[in-house]
C-alpha cells in the first residue's frame, strides 16, 4: 500500500509488553514502529546493541530472541512480548567475563569493537548447538556478521578458544 | 531508522489473520518474518497503514509428511527448514533454506512470506517450481490450492486476493532415483543472488526421465528453461547434452543489468551454475550424499 502523506495519530498507538533481558523481567508500553535494538538503547538503557547498517545487513545488532541470534533492528520491540532477550550485558556472570568475551579479548578478536557485541551473540548461538565447530560452520555462523577491522582470523581465533574453554579444555589456548 | 506509524494487530489463528485482512481493507499487510517487510518500512518502500501480526499464532510453522508429500506451515522458518529431518529427504530444499541470507535472517523468515513477497531475487520460488509444488491459499471465502506457476504472476506480485494468505506449501515427494541441486551465486551472505539455478531430475538407468530446470533472480519471476530441458529430457546425459542444456538456460535468462552485474554477466553465471547444478543433481540421483550450498566470497 502507498501513500504519499505519513499516517500519524494523534495520540500513538502504545502497546503492552512483558519481555525478560538478561533474565530480568521488565513491564513497558511500546510504540508498535519502535524497533527491539531501540526499545534495548533508549528505554531500557542496554547500549551494548550497536546499530551498524539499521539494513539488516551487519548483523551489530544482534541479540538472542528465545535463544536464536536476530537482527534486533529487523524486529518490532511489540514482538518480542514474552520472548527472553539476551543482549551482550548478559553474558557477564557475577563480575567475571563469559569465555566468549574472554577469548575475544586473548586473541585480539577486535580491533574498534563495534561489530564485537554482535559477533559474540552469534557466537553463543553457535556454540550453544555446535560445541566443536569446525572452521565451516565457524564461517556459516558470522557470515551475518560484518567486521571491517580485523579481516575475520583472529575473530575465527577467538571462537575457536572460546569454544574449547567451554568443552573445559586447554587446546586453542 | 523509524518506520512510519502503523496501528498493530496480532491475529491468534490463520482465520482471524484473514478477516482481519478484510475489515482493515487496502492498507492493511501481514507481518511474517519481517526481514523484507521491515527494511522495505524503513525506507518507505512499504507503508502499511495496519500491520497483522503472524508470529503470535500456534501450529502455523508445521513440517510434515502426508499423503506421498512434505507440507511445510506457512510459517516454518528457513533455519526450521534448514534443520528438519523430514525436509532433508528433498535435499534440494535444504540447499535452499540452509543458504539463504545467513543465521540471524533464517532465524526469522519464513516460506510462505517468501512465496507471498514474490521477490524476484527470493530463493523459494525457484526451487520450488522446479519440484511443481503448490501453494494452499486462504481467504475469507475458504481454501484454494494453486500450482506455484499460477500463483506467482509477476515481481512482487502474486495470485493472492487482498483478503487471503498463504497457508501452506505442498511439495510432492519425486519417485525414486531422482536428485535434485540448488545453486545461487551472491556476493556475501546477507545478500540477495545474482543468480540462481534448481535442477531436479529422475533418472533411468542412464536415462533422464524427467527435468525441470528453473532460473533464479534472471527475470521478473523465477524462469523455467523448457528448451534447456528437452535437451536432456530422454536423453543419456552426456557432457556433450549438459552443454546444450547450459547453452539453452543462457537463452532462456531475461536479467537486467544492476548493482549486481551487467545482464551479460549474469546470463554467462547462470549457465556455469545450471551446469554445476546438474552434476550434482545426477550424482544425487546415483545416490551419492552431495554437499550443496549458496557460494559467496
Amino acid at each position: 500500500m502507498w501513500r504519499s502523506v505519513t499516517f500519524m495519530p494523534e495520540a500513538p498507538q502504545k502497546i503492552r509488553i512483558q519481555v525478560e533481558v538478561n533474565g530480568k523481567p521488565y513491564a513497558r508500553e511500546v510504540e508498535p514502529r519502535q524497533l527491539l535494538v531501540e526499545f534495548l538503547r533508549e528505554d531500557l538503557d542496554l547500549t551494548g546493541t550497536h546499530i551498524g547498517c539499521d539494513t539488516t545487513y551487519c548483523g551489530a545488532c544482534t541479540v538472542l530472541m528465545n535463544g536464536a541470534a536476530v537482527k534486533s533492528c529487523t524486529v518490532f520491540a511489540v514482538q518480542a512480548d514474552e520472548a527472553e532477550i539476551t543482549t551482550v550485558e548478559g553474558l557477564e556472570k557475577d563480575g567475571e567475563l563469559h569465555p566468549i568475551q574472554k577469548a575475544f579479548g586473548d586473541c585480539y578478536g577486535l580491533q574498534c569493537g563495534y561489530c564485537t557485541p554482535g559477533l559474540m551473540l552469534s557466537t553463543l548461538q553457535l556454540l550453544t548447538h555446535h560445541p566443536q565447530p569446525d572452521e565451516r560452520q565457524i564461517r556459516k555462523a558470522i557470515a551475518g556478521n560484518t567486521c571491517r577491522c580485523t579481516g575475520y582470523q583472529n575473530i575465527f581465533k577467538a571462537i575457536e578458544t572460546a569454544a574449547a574453554r567451554m568443552r573445559g579444555s586447554s587446546h586453542g589456548d | 531508522m523509524y518506520p512510519p506509524a502503523f496501528a498493530y494487530h496480532r491475529a491468534g489463528s490463520l482465520k482471524e489473520a484473514v478477516t482481519m485482512l478484510s475489515q482493515l481493507g487496502e492498507g492493511a499487510k501481514l507481518l511474517a518474518g519481517g526481514q523484507s517487510l521491515i527494511p522495505l518500512m524503513k525506507l518507505r518502500f512499504a507503508n502499511p497503514l495496519h500491520l497483522i501480526d503472524l508470529n503470535f499464532i500456534g501450529g502455523a510453522s508445521f513440517i510434515r509428511e502426508e499423503n506421498g508429500g512434505l507440507h511445510f506451515g506457512a510459517l516454518a522458518r528457513h533455519a526450521e527448514i534448514e534443520k528438519s529431518a523430514v525436509a532433508a529427504k528433498i535435499p534440494i530444499l535444504r540447499d535452499c533454506a540452509a543458504g539463504i541470507a545467513d543465521v540471524q535472517v533464517r532465524n526469522r523468515g519464513t516460506i510462505g512470506g517468501s512465496l507471498a513477497e514474490a521477490d524476484p531475487s527470493g530463493d523459494w520460488a525457484a526451487v520450488l517450481m522446479a519440484l511443481m509444488s503448490e501453494v494452499r491459499c486462504l481467504g475469507t471465502a475458504g481454501e484454494r490450492t494453486l500450482p506455484l506457476t499460477s500463483f506467482v504472476k509477476d515481481a512482487y506480485t502474486t495470485a493472492l486476493a487482498h483478503d487471503e494468505m498463504v497457508s501452506e506449501v505442498i511439495v510432492k515427494t519425486p519417485p525414486a532415483n531422482s536428485g535434485g541441486a540448488y545453486l545461487a551465486f551472491k556476493r556475501s551472505a546477507p545478500v540477495y543472488p545474482t543468480a540462481s539455478a534448481a535442477v531436479q531430475l529422475t533418472m533411468d538407468g542412464n536415462i533422464c526421465k524427467e527435468i525441470a530446470i528453473v532460473l533464479g533472480c534472471v527475470g521478473l519471476t523465477p524462469v523455467r528453461a523448457k528448451e534447456a530441458e528437452a535437451a536432456l529430457r530422454g536423453q543419456s546425459i552426456t557432457a556433450a547434452a549438459m552443454a546444450s542444456a547450459a547453452d539453452a538456460s543462457r537463452a532462456a535468462a531475461d536479467p537486467q543489468t544492476d548493482m549486481r552485474g551487467s545482464a551479460e554477466y549474469k546470463r554467462q553465471l547462470v549457465g556455469a551454475l545450471v551446469k554445476r547444478a546438474m552434476e550434482m543433481a545426477l550424482r544425487r540421483a546415483r545416490g551419492e550424499n552431495v554437499e550443496v550450498s549458496h557460494i559467496y566470497a
